[in-house]
């Protein structure tokens, strides 16, 4: 019983409410502060247009070009200077700004120890700590059993491309003659169900769905049990986007687990699907989703962009959560292995 | 995970304790602090590097030796600057003097455009107007599908028909005519910026339909790419204004700044749900706030004071002075904050409090029982609840349709919160004390008004109720709501 808790907050918003009042009126007689400059006053219109404009001057020239901090870096000695540009680098890249420190501070470790470094060492042996840090015996394999039903279970917030996923993913599977059943579990967002139907007829998948609106997770049961007659090899289930932070739609994720965990064994990845243009946030995604549904494994989607996708840096070093696939376009095959070397290619390797 | 920056700058301007004028070295380090916080929030590098170089250039020389407190007083300049940047211009959709009025949405995929076209549309027939929805990704597969079945649930007209993406556009023009529909809203499919193919598909519809807003969905979510999209996408088809989506997250949203900078057009509209109604205007006030990790706090305020009537924070802010509080008080706040919508999403805009509680599960009905409770009470156990012996309690248990083992509870749990308030309330008269010296001396003084609930009382399994500390910015921050 959260009751307290419950009772804590109301207390807390009427009290805080009581300050702001008692504030506005002066009762604690608290002197205000004189010396702000009132809002009027202080915004620079004339100056803001000509910064905008020059900063997207610069942006549009830099914009796919890390590669130039790289070349600027490699031909000169060790300096702070250095240190910042890798870090703008990284930061460019989502990585966040804990995970950067982190792999600057063993660089300069690591430069401390060396003499006469240059730039281009920083540069080999940042790529080194990344590469190290991704490497780290982690398996990347999509796990299937032998001779019994598998179930992957895809999860993620909205829109970060989990039915298409599934799409290739079938594909992938029914091509190596496997049988596939895909279960149309997100029952909320008007025509998911026709989106997966339309990948169940374009790779010859089965398909269990439901109208929308029906409930999940008898969708699940169902297809648990249709995959089980017609002696299915590997079901995907297709979940309806969640933001982590809605408590009941997570809950309604820890139920569907619980019905494929009805049949021992048989729930062998439960994926994670995350947008590489997503930012800091992804971070707190992956440890919400993972608290709730026992995450396996990343599938890093959207790579083809200019997106760096550097937050799975972030979760792979504060969670031990590893990407095992990358989705690199909409059609059918555009779905790879995750490579770590081409992963860290991409960040320093950028063309212009 | 997020520190929010109230506690950093309080960090820094400990040191400083005491010392005049802020000088460029102090406001380095101000603004590596503010640095470290846009960049939590995703603003893109460059953007909060050009974003601080204004806050310095307004900070340094700054005097805070009269300031109340330091640290609120860069967030105040932190914060001015961000709405200024967010805001500038007030966003309003170009209407076009002869109809149909159109709407372009491009973006990413996933965005979130066909949910936001269907939202528009829902806004402006309760407006009045006469929006088609119409169809133009023919790219994802049932992308039409969903378009058509939204329209049907806001009963909009909805088109797709043609060829392509461009053959649809122009023709649902003329159905627009046909049907004398006054604004047409096209959802395009989503689309990475370095797609020429694409991309100049995107300008070929843009130049058929001649739209009047063109706009770009993107998420509150994405991260240092959002300049490159904001980037291409204007350079390909003229962007006029932006709707961020997704901000019902906890995503602080730096996305926002990072557009608007670039773009240098207003953001209009803020997806806040999954439901069609969930899109509202966008406030940059409540964004700035947001970015920097300081809750919903403006939203909060304005909930409370349109629910708590006059005799009410009277009545509170005489609570927070003296410490007494009786049961009836606490059944007029418990109604009030009813009022103010599900108790989760008020938690929600309030910032400091921590995520496992933000997650608590909160059974609505429950707040309902302890209202009957009290409501079994006579006027005088309510006042005195020492009163409330065994014979009492049973009927009130009776009367209230639960157990005596409910009401018990409940009258332990109000023991608790009693002993809070009294803390408060010794806080609050030393704090009078403190204000009334320290507006002699000019020397720094922290008022924190909520700030007793971070120190003492116990919470008893709250977890960890330090983290109620972040409230101490609350206090503080209310000078920026400016007591007038």
């Amino acid at each position: 019983m959260e009751m307290l808790v419950v009772f804590v907050l109301i207390l807390v918003v009427a009290g805080f409410l009581g300050a702001v009042t008692l504030r506005r009126r002066g009762s604690l007689q608290i002197e205000q502060p004189s010396v702000v400059p009132s809002t009027a006053e202080a915004t620079p219109d004339t100056a803001a247009p000509v910064l905008r404009a020059s900063l997207k001057e610069r942006l549009g020239k830099t914009r796919l070009s890390l590669a130039t901090y790289l070349r600027n870096i490699s031909g000169r000695g060790i300096d702070e200077s250095v240190y910042e540009e890798l870090e703008e680098m990284l930061l460019l890249s989502d990585v966040g700004l804990p995970t950067t420190t982190k792999l600057l501070g063993a660089v300069r470790g690591k430069i401390a120890a060396t003499q006469g470094a240059t730039g281009e060492d920083a540069v080999a042996m940042l790529r080194a700590e990344i590469e190290d840090l991704l490497l780290v015996g982690v398996d990347r394999s999509l796990k299937t059993r032998d001779g019994a039903m598998s179930v992957w279970l895809f999860v993620g917030v909205n829109g970060v491309g989990k039915t298409t996923t599934i799409g290739k993913l079938a594909a992938r599977h029914t091509t190596d003659g496997q049988t596939v059943m895909l279960a149309a579990a997100d029952t909320f967002r008007a025509a998911a169900s026709e989106q997966l139907t339309k990948w169940a007829h374009k790779t010859g998948a089965e398909i269990v769905k439901a109208d929308e609106g029906a409930d999940p997770s008898a969708v699940v049961f169902d297809a648990m049990a249709s995959a089980a007659s017609k002696g299915i090899d590997l079901l995907l289930v297709d979940t309806a986007g969640r933001l982590h932070t809605k408590h009941n739609l997570m809950s309604e994720l820890e139920k569907l687990r619980r019905i494929i965990d009805r049949n021992p064994g048989a729930l062998q990845e439960v994926l994670l699907v995350i947008d590489a243009t997503t930012g800091q946030n992804g971070l707190e995604q992956a440890k919400q989703f993972a608290e709730t549904a026992e995450v396996t494994g990343i599938i890093l989607t959207k790579l083809d962009g200019t997106a760096k996708g550097g937050i799975v840096l972030a979760i792979q070093a504060e969670l031990g959560l590893a990407v095992k696939a990358v989705g690199i376009g909409e059609t059918v095959t555009d779905l790879i292995d995750f490579e770590p070397h081409e992963f860290v290619s991409a960040i320093f390797d950028s063309e212009d | 995970m997020f520190d929010s920056l109230s506690g950093r700058l309080d960090g820094i301007f400990a040191k400083l304790r005491g010392r005049g004028r802020l000088s460029e070295r102090d406001v380095e380090e101000v603004a590596r602090e503010i640095r470290q916080a846009l960049l939590e929030a995703d603003v893109n590098v460059k953007v909060a590097r050009s974003f601080i170089e204004r806050v310095k250039s307004r900070a340094i020389g700054t005097d805070i030796r009269e300031a109340l407190n330091p640290a609120q007083q860069i967030i105040k300049i932190v914060h001015e600057e961000l709405v200024s940047a967010l805001g500038g211009e007030t966003g309003k959709l170009a209407v076009s003097s002869k109809p149909p009025t159109v709407i372009l949405l491009a973006g990413l995929q996933g965005s979130g455009k066909t949910t936001q076209a269907a939202k528009l549309a829902k806004l402006l027939k309760s407006q009045g107007r006469h929006p088609l929805l119409v169809g133009a990704d023919l790219q994802r597969l049932a992308a039409v599908e969903q378009l058509r079945v939204l329209a049907n649930r806001i009963d909009v007209p909805f088109f797709s028909e043609g060829a392509d993406p461009v053959a649809v556009s122009r023709a649902a023009l003329d159905e627009a005519a046909r049907l004398g529909r006054n604004y047409v809203i096209v959802d395009t499919a989503g689309r990475l910026q370095i797609d020429d193919t694409l991309m100049a598909e995107l300008k070929a519809v843009r130049e058929a339909v001649q739209s009047h807003n063109t706009l770009l969905v993107i998420d509150a979510m994405t991260g240092q790419e959002s300049v490159n999209v904001a980037v291409a996408f204007d350079e390909a088809i003229g962007i006029d204004g932006v709707i961020l989506t997704k901000i019902d997250g906890d995503a602080r949203g730096g996305a926002a700044l990072s557009v608007k900078e670039v773009l240098g057009k207003p953001i209009l509209y803020a997806g806040t749900g999954e439901k069609l109604d969930e899109f509202e205007v966008f406030h940059p006030d409540r964004m700035a706030g947001r970015i920097l990790g300081m809750g919903d706090v403006m939203s909060l305020i304005e909930k409370a004071e349109q629910t708590f009537d006059q005799d009410q924070k009277d009545r509170a802010e005489q609570i927070m002075r003296d410490g007494e509080f009786t049961l009836e008080d606490f059944l007029g706040q418990l109604r009030s904050v009813k009022k103010m919508g599900p108790l989760q999403n008020v938690i929600g805009m309030m910032p400091g409090i921590p995520k496992e509680m933000k997650n608590a599960d909160i059974d609505e009905r429950e707040l309902g029982r302890v209202e009957a409770i009290i409501c079994s009470m006579t006027a005088e156990e309510r006042l005195k609840p020492a009163l409330i012996n065994g014979s009492r309690r049973s009927r009130i248990a009776a009367g209230s349709g639960t157990t005596t083992v409910a009401v018990n509870n409940l009258l332990k749990q109000f023991g608790a919160m009693q002993q809070m308030m009294k803390q408060m309330g010794v806080m609050g008269k030393v704090m009078q004390k403190k204000a009334k010296k320290g507006s002699k001396k000019g020397s720094r003084v922290t008022p924190k008004g909520t700030k007793p609930i971070a120190g003492k009382p116990n919470f008893g399994g709250l977890g960890r109720p330090g983290d109620f500390g972040d409230l101490s910015g609350l206090g503080d921050f209310g000078d920026l709501l400016g007591p007038k």
